[in-house]
């Protein structure tokens, strides 16, 4: 091996072992984002974020340490994958999370959805009374 | 056909990755697959409005990549910093565009840069309701909904239809 191709080596390492462990400390960020948060919302929030760019930091280091293209293109499927469905399962969760009340009100600054999910709920009893009339609403 | 092109290249792209083999003989079995599933497991047709600005899309995936990041310090910091203290706000945003697929994009950009996340997406208005971490005033609210509807703005330069985007130019002219 010449000088050349050991010194594109050590690079390479180097650049590996930095997406490695700021990949870990983002997924590390996640956990204590999950234990501390106060509410489902918020801990939504610390279950997509880091999480994302965390796996495409292990996923490059992958990459770079296999020294192969082929694996480039199912690292990427894989990270695309992760970036489709991260927001929608996030906005799944949160959506159940908001209706069935899992959230402190009290550390929330403002919330323009409650009036709408209220005046959603009247609608829904109202028409229940007019084609039942007997059931209690609530 | 022309509407589940894209579609039909993403799945041989797939499959060509799983195999990790992209010789054409392959490609071209990925290919017949690719079209029997699309036929035998027919999904509602995403509607394209046939506009793919390139230009423009290579520089909002790079400022995305950033957001990404700047994101995941943002909640790192407020996860060690703040953690139960935290405030936060629901704030609803109209967005331009009616299209599902717009709307959908603009949705999961969001869920992923600084802050926000998609609670609630009324169809019929086309309006997100969105979660938006450490957001304490006034203030905080009208910067996450500028910084949504820019969102929807770039990705509107990207693949919006010719009306949309001579709508928001006249709303930039404006």
């Amino acid at each position: 091996m010449s000088p050349e191709q050991n010194a594109v080596d050590t690079v390479i390492d180097a650049v590996s072992a930095v997406f490695m462990v700021v990949g870990a400390l983002m997924s590390l960020a996640a956990a204590i984002g999950l234990l501390r948060f106060p509410d489902l919302m918020s801990r939504m929030h610390a279950a997509t974020k880091p999480q994302v760019l965390g796996l495409f930091l292990l996923l490059a280091a992958v990459g770079l340490q296999l020294r192969t293209w082929w694996v480039w293109p199912v690292l990427l499927v894989a990270w695309i994958l992760q970036l489709l469905t991260v927001p929608v399962s996030a906005h799944m969760v949160g959506r159940a999370g908001y209706r069935t009340k899992h959230l402190h009100k009290e550390l929330l600054s403002t919330d323009e959805l409650e009036a709408v999910v209220v005046k959603a709920a009247k609608a829904a009893r109202d028409l229940e009374d007019d084609d039942g009339g007997n059931r209690t609403a609530g | 056909m022309r509407q589940e092109l894209p579609l039909l290249i993403w799945l041989v792209i797939v499959w060509g990755a799983l195999w990790q083999d992209f010789s054409p003989g392959n490609l071209l079995f990925g290919a017949l697959l690719a079209v029997a599933v699309a036929r035998l497991f027919y999904l509602p047709p995403v509607e394209l409005s046939g506009r793919f600005n390139a230009l423009r899309a290579v520089p909002f995936a790079v400022v995305f990549l950033g957001r990404v990041v700047a994101a995941s310090c943002q909640v790192f910091y407020l996860a060690v910093a703040q953690g139960p203290k935290v405030t936060n706000a629901v704030v609803a945003v109209p967005l331009r565009s009616h299209s599902d697929l717009m709307v959908t994009a603009t949705g999961h950009v969001i869920s992923l840069i600084p802050g926000s996340l998609v609670v609630e997406v009324d169809r019929s208005t086309s309006t997100l309701y969105i979660h938006g971490l450490n957001v304490r005033n006034g203030e905080d609210v009208l910067k996450l909904r500028k910084e949504v509807r820019d969102t929807e703005a770039g990705l509107i330069r990207i693949m919006g239809t010719k009306e949309e985007l001579a709508a928001l130019k006249q709303e930039v002219g404006a």
